[in-house]
C-alpha cells in the first residue's frame, strides 16, 4: 500500500441495510430473495395510479432496533419525505425515505482495529424504500439494447445508517463495515449479503494536509459490492487524491463508481450535474408517533452485542482475544459454546473442539447439540477414549444418530487402563522378545518405546500408554 | 332517490328499467353534453340483472341495491378504462377498485359509467379534457365546471341519478353550482382516497353529487368511514343520513364573511346569497359578520401546494409500465418524448410550476412558506368555527362561463377563490343551489363547517333547499 505521507485521509460512510420484514415497507407483498422475476409486487410497490403507501410497523421497529443498538437517540416523532427522480427502477419516479426528520440520530459503533479500539460516530438513521432491479441486455442502462425490471425488490424496507466523517484509512473503514455487518446480524433485522444487495456501502472520501482542520473535497464512490472492493476503492482513491494534490491540482467534488475489474474509480457525474431531488413532506403518510413504551419494549429485547460478548468471554471465560473473536463472529459456536462450557468443561478445551475439525464438519453438515458435544469431550476428558479416537467418534457422529457412549461401545473405542487386563498382554509381548528383553535390563532403555508400542498393537490402540509403561517397569525391575 | 328504492322494493320497476331508462338518456344527450368519457352499457346492465335477481331473493345489499351510479374519471374501476381524461391513460385499465368503487358495489350500485374531468383533474372547467369539454346542461355553449364538470352535468341532465367527484380546490362545489346541483366535498379523511388517482394528495377528497340535498347525503353515508388502505383516512365513526328537522335552524349561528362579498362577485351571484342568508334569519338563524381575512392568500397558497404536489403524484407516468410509451434511444429521451406526447398542455404548466417550487433554491421561498401560510389558513378558519356554527358564501364569483372565454390560466384558477380554503383546511363544505340569475344561469351557496360536521352542514343544506329555491 502507498504512504500517503503528506495527507490525512477522512472517509464517511453511507450504508444500505435491507430489512429482513416478511413483507414490504409500503404494501404487504413477500420480500424472499430469488423468487421469479415480478412474482412479488402489487399495485402498491408497482406504483399504479392511485395506490397508497401503508406502513410495516415491523420496518419500524427493526429501524428502531438497529439505531438502539448503534447507542442512537430513537425520535419519538420523525416523519416520511419524498425524494424525487426518474429512473425505471422507480415506480413512482420518488422514493419515500425520511429526510428532515429521521427515526434515529447521534450513535456510534466501537471496533478493533489491530488491537486497538476505534469509534465511529454515526450521524443517522432512517428508513426508506428500495428500488427495483435492471437487468440490462449490454453492460450498463446507456449501452443496452433493452433492460428488463424487476419490481420483487421494489419497495423493500431499508436502513440508511450515515456516519460522521471520522474514519481515517481504508482498513478501518473495511472492519467498521464488518463490525456494522456482524451487528445487524446479532440483532436479526438483516442477513446483510452484500453480494445478494441486503448490505450495501458508498463510501466519501476526501484528504487534507496532515494536521489540518479544513476538510478537503470530498468525493463519493459508489458501486462497492464487497468488502474487499470497499478497501482497495478507498486506497485507490486515497492514492489517486494525494498524487492531484501533490501535483499542485484540485480534486473535483464528484461521484465515481469503482470498476472492480480494471481496479480504479471512474467518474459518474460533477457535482453540477448532482439531481434536485425536490424532497419534501409525503401527503400520503401521517408522521411516526412512536409510543415510548414500545420503543423501551424494543430496546429491552436487543440482545447482547459483539463487543460486549467479546469481552465477556475474554473477562469470564479468560479467552484468547484470538478465540473470542472467533466466537462472536460465529455466533452459533458461541451458543455453543456458552451451553458446552456451562458443563464443567475447559474453556479453552470446548473452543478448541470449535474451532479444529468441528468447524470444517459443522459448516457442511450443520450443527450437533451441545448435550452430544459435551459428552464426547467428557468421554475424552475421563480419558475413556484417546484424542486420536475422539476424531472417530466426531465424524460418526454426524452421520448416524447414535450417542457418542453408543459410538463407542459399538465400535468398541475404549482406553485400557485397567492392570488386570493388561499385565497377561505384556507377560506375552515380553516372552515373545527375549533378546529384546535382555537388552533393555542392560540398560537400552529406549526399547521400552517398541514394548509399549507392542501392547498397543496388542489391545487395538485400546491400551492407555502411560498405565502400559509403568506396568512394563514394573514388570521388568523385578 | 327514496322514490326509486321504493319503486324497487315494491316490484314497481325493475334495476334493469332503471339503468335502462338512464342509458336511453345517456344516448340522446351525450351528443351535446359528453359528460362521459367511458358509458360501460354491458357492465351496468349486468349489475343491473345481478340487482334484480339479489332483489327477487330477498338479499338485497342494500335500500339502494340497483340503483345506478355515475363515477369521475379518475377513481379507479377494476377492468373498466380509468383515463383520467387523459392521453397518457386512454387505455389503462386499472386491477383493483377503489375503496369508494367498492362501497358503492358492497351497496348494489351498479356503474353507469366514468365522467368528464380537466386531465388528471387540474382544471376549473373540463376544457382541460383530452376527450373534450362537458357541456352545461342549462345553457351549451357554456362550461359545466369543473374538474368534476362531467358527474355534475350528467346528474343534472339526469345521465345518472347521482354521482361520484373529486375536490382538490372546488372541483365537487365549483361545477355543481354551475350545473344546479348539491355537491358535498367531505372532511379531509373522511372518505377513503385509496384508488383515487392522485392530484394532491394532502387536498383531495372524494364526494358525493346527487340533485338533492338527501341524496347527496345517503350517498356520503355510503363512501365515508375509515380504510386500511389509506394511512391518511380518519377513525371517525360511520355517517347516518340525519333526520331532517327545520326547528334547528332556530338561534343557529351563521357566519358570514365579508371578504366573500367584495369586488368581482357577480351581482345575481351575491343578491341570491344574501336573499337565501335573509330566509334563513326570518327563520330564526342568527347572521355574524365575521372575517376570513387569510382567504386573499388561498388561491396562491393552493396553486403552490397543488402543482407542487402534482409534479411529483405525476411523475410515474413515465412509459415505463403502462400508458403511452414513445420508443427513444436512450432511457431519459423515451421519458420525456412520452410525456410530451402523454399530457396536455395545462398538465404540462402544473408540472413546471409545481417543479421550480420544489427545487431546491426555491423551496423556501415558496413551497415552505405556502406551508405556513396553510397553518395560518387554518388556524383562520377554526377560529370562526368558536363563534359560529357554519359559514355561508357564495360558492363561485359568477355563474357558468361560456366555453373558450378563460383563455388565461391565472383567471380560470380564480374559479377556485371561494372553495380552496376549505380543502387548505380540511373542513368540509357542500354547495347547494339558490336560484338562478336573469339568463336562468344556476346560482350555488356555500355552506363550510368544522371538521366532521357533515350531519350540520347538510341540515342546513337542507334549510336552504327548502327555503331558497
Amino acid at each position: 500500500m502507498p504512504l500517503v505521507t503528506n495527507f490525512d485521509t477522512v472517509i464517511g460512510l453511507e450504508i444500505h441495510v435491507a430489512l429482513l420484514t416478511e413483507s414490504k415497507f409500503l404494501c404487504s407483498c413477500k420480500t424472499s430473495f430469488g423468487a421469479p422475476p415480478n412474482s412479488q409486487c402489487c399495485p402498491v410497490c408497482l406504483g399504479l395510479p392511485g395506490t397508497l403507501p401503508l406502513i410495516n410497523e415491523k420496518a419500524v421497529e427493526y429501524g428502531a432496533k438497529a439505531g438502539l443498538a448503534l447507542g442512537c437517540e430513537i425520535h419519538y416523532f420523525s416523519r416520511f419525505d419524498r425524494k424525487n427522480y426518474f429512473y425505471p427502477d422507480l415506480p413512482k419516479a420518488y422514493q419515500i425515505t425520511q429526510d428532515a426528520f429521521p427515526l434515529c440520530t447521534n450513535g456510534f459503533l466501537e471496533y478493533y482495529v489491530d488491537d486497538q479500539l476505534f469509534r465511529t460516530e454515526i450521524t443517522r438513521i432512517h428508513l426508506e424504500e428500495e428500488a427495483g432491479k435492471l437487468i440490462h441486455s449490454g453492460q450498463s442502462i446507456v449501452d443496452s439494447e433493452y433492460s428488463l425490471v424487476d419490481y420483487n425488490r421494489a419497495g423493500i424496507p431499508l436502513i440508511e445508517i450515515v456516519t460522521a466523517p471520522d474514519i481515517h484509512h481504508p482498513k478501518q473503514a473495511r472492519l467498521f463495515l464488518e463490525q456494522l455487518r456482524l451487528l445487524m446480524r446479532y440483532i436479526g433485522v438483516s442477513d446483510t449479503k452484500m453480494e445478494e444487495g441486503s448490505l450495501r456501502c458508498d463510501a466519501n472520501i476526501s484528504l487534507k494536509p496532515k494536521g489540518s482542520s479544513v476538510l478537503g473535497t470530498k468525493v463519493e464512490i459508489k458501486n462497492l459490492n464487497s468488502f474487499r472492493a470497499l478497501e482497495r476503492a478507498l486506497e485507490y482513491e486515497e492514492l489517486r487524491q494525494s498524487q492531484v494534490l501533490s501535483g499542485g491540482g484540485v480534486v473535483r467534488q464528484e461521484s465515481r463508481t469503482w470498476d472492480e475489474r480494471a481496479g480504479k474509480t471512474m467518474s459518474m457525474r460533477s457535482k453540477g450535474d448532482a439531481p434536485d431531488y425536490r424532497i419534501f413532506p409525503e401527503p400520503d403518510l401521517p408522521p411516526l408517533n412512536l409510543d415510548p413504551v414500545w420503543v423501551e419494549l424494543i430496546a429491552a429485547n436487543v440482545p447482547e452485542l459483539p463487543l460486549a460478548r467479546l469481552r465477556r468471554l475474554e473477562r469470564d471465560y479468560g479467552l484468547s482475544r484470538y478465540d473470542a473473536t472467533f466466537l462472536v463472529n460465529y455466533p452459533e459456536f458461541c451458543e455453543l459454546f456458552f451451553q458446552v462450557a456451562e458443563r464443567g468443561l475447559g474453556y479453552e478445551d470446548v473452543v478448541n473442539f470449535l474451532m479444529g475439525d468441528y468447524a470444517r464438519l459443522a459448516r457442511e453438515k450443520g450443527h450437533l447439540s451441545a448435550e452430544r458435544i459435551s459428552e464426547l469431550l467428557t468421554l475424552v476428558d475421563e480419558g475413556t477414549i484417546s484424542q486420536g479416537q475422539a476424531k472417530e467418534v466426531l465424524s460418526s457422529l454426524f452421520s448416524s444418530g447414535l450417542s457418542p457412549r453408543e459410538i463407542v461401545q459399538e465400535r468398541g473405542l475404549e482406553v485400557v487402563d485397567d492392570p488386570g487386563r493388561l499385565e497377561p498382554v505384556i507377560r506375552e509381548v515380553l516372552a515373545a522378545n527375549p533378546d529384546l528383553v535382555r537388552r533393555l535390563q542392560d540398560g537400552e532403555t529406549k526399547l521400552y518405546g517398541f514394548f509399549v508400542g507392542q501392547v498397543m498393537r496388542a489391545t487395538q490402540g485400546k491400551a492407555d500408554p502411560e498405565v502400559v509403561h509403568k506396568l512394563l517397569r514394573g514388570e521388568l525391575g523385578k | 332517490m327514496r322514490q326509486l328504492a321504493h319503486m324497487l322494493d315494491t316490484r314497481q320497476a325493475t334495476s334493469r328499467e332503471i339503468v335502462t331508462r338512464y342509458l336511453e338518456q345517456i344516448a340522446q344527450q351525450e351528443p351535446q353534453l359528453n359528460a362521459f368519457i367511458t358509458v360501460d352499457e354491458d357492465g351496468a346492465l349486468l349489475q343491473a340483472e345481478e340487482a334484480d335477481r339479489r332483489r327477487a331473493e330477498g338479499r338485497a345489499l342494500s335500500p339502494w341495491d340497483g340503483i345506478p351510479i355515475a363515477v369521475k374519471d379518475n377513481i379507479s374501476t377494476a377492468g373498466l378504462k380509468t383515463t383520467c381524461a387523459s392521453r397518457f391513460l386512454e387505455n389503462y385499465r386499472p386491477l383493483f377498485d377503489a375503496t369508494v368503487v367498492d362501497n358503492l358495489r358492497q351497496a348494489g350500485l351498479p356503474i353507469i359509467g366514468k365522467t368528464n374531468l380537466d386531465e388528471f383533474a387540474m382544471g376549473s372547467s373540463t376544457e382541460y379534457s383530452a376527450y373534450g369539454v362537458t357541456r352545461n346542461p342549462h345553457d351549451l355553449s357554456r362550461v359545466s365546471g369543473g374538474s368534476s364538470g362531467g358527474s355534475a352535468a350528467a346528474v343534472a341532465a339526469g345521465e345518472a341519478p347521482w354521482a361520484l367527484g373529486t375536490d382538490t380546490g372546488g372541483s365537487i362545489r365549483q361545477p355543481a353550482s354551475f350545473c344546479g346541483v348539491v355537491g358535498l366535498k367531505p372532511t379531509y379523511g373522511a372518505v377513503s382516497r385509496y384508488g383515487v388517482v392522485a392530484l394532491a394528495p394532502s387536498l383531495d377528497q372524494v364526494g358525493p353529487v346527487a340533485t338533492t340535498v338527501e341524496d347527496t347525503a345517503i350517498l356520503f353515508s355510503l363512501i365515508a368511514g375509515p380504510d386500511r388502505r389509506d394511512a391518511s383516512s380518519s377513525e371517525a365513526r360511520p355517517f347516518q343520513v340525519p333526520r331532517w328537522d327545520e326547528q334547528f335552524v332556530t338561534g343557529l349561528k351563521i357566519g358570514v364573511p365579508e371578504e366573500f362579498f367584495g369586488e368581482g362577485l357577480d351581482q345575481e351571484v351575491e343578491q341570491a346569497v344574501r336573499k337565501c342568508l335573509a330566509e334563513l334569519e326570518s327563520r330564526g338563524a342568527v347572521l355574524v359578520p365575521i372575517s376570513l381575512a387569510t382567504n386573499e392568500y388561498a388561491i396562491d397558497t393552493y396553486l403552490t401546494l397543488v402543482t407542487a404536489e402534482a409534479s411529483s403524484c405525476l411523475a410515474r407516468y413515465d412509459g415505463v409500465r403502462y400508458g403511452t410509451r414513445v420508443a427513444a434511444a436512450d432511457s431519459n429521451t423515451m421519458f420525456s418524448k412520452s410525456r410530451a406526447a402523454g399530457f396536455g398542455s395545462e398538465v404540462k404548466r402544473r408540472i413546471m410550476l409545481g417543479t421550480y417550487v420544489l427545487s431546491a433554491s426555491h423551496y423556501e421561498a415558496y413551497y415552505e412558506q405556502a406551508q405556513k401560510v396553510r397553518t395560518l389558513i387554518k388556524r383562520d378558519v377554526l377560529a370562526s368555527f368558536e363563534e359560529v356554527d357554519v359559514v355561508i358564501t357564495p360558492t363561485t364569483p359568477t355563474p357558468a362561463f361560456r366555453i373558450g372565454a378563460k383563455r388565461n390560466p391565472l383567471e380560470m384558477y380564480l374559479s377556485d377563490l371561494f372553495t380552496a380554503m376549505a380543502n387548505l383546511s380540511g373542513i368540509p363544505a357542500i354547495s347547494v343551489p339558490c336560484g338562478k340569475d336573469s339568463k336562468g344561469l344556476p346560482l350555488g351557496i356555500q355552506i363550510m363547517a368544522s371538521h366532521f360536521q357533515e350531519e350540520l352542514l347538510f341540515k342546513v343544506a337542507y334549510m336552504v333547499e327548502r327555503g331558497c329555491l
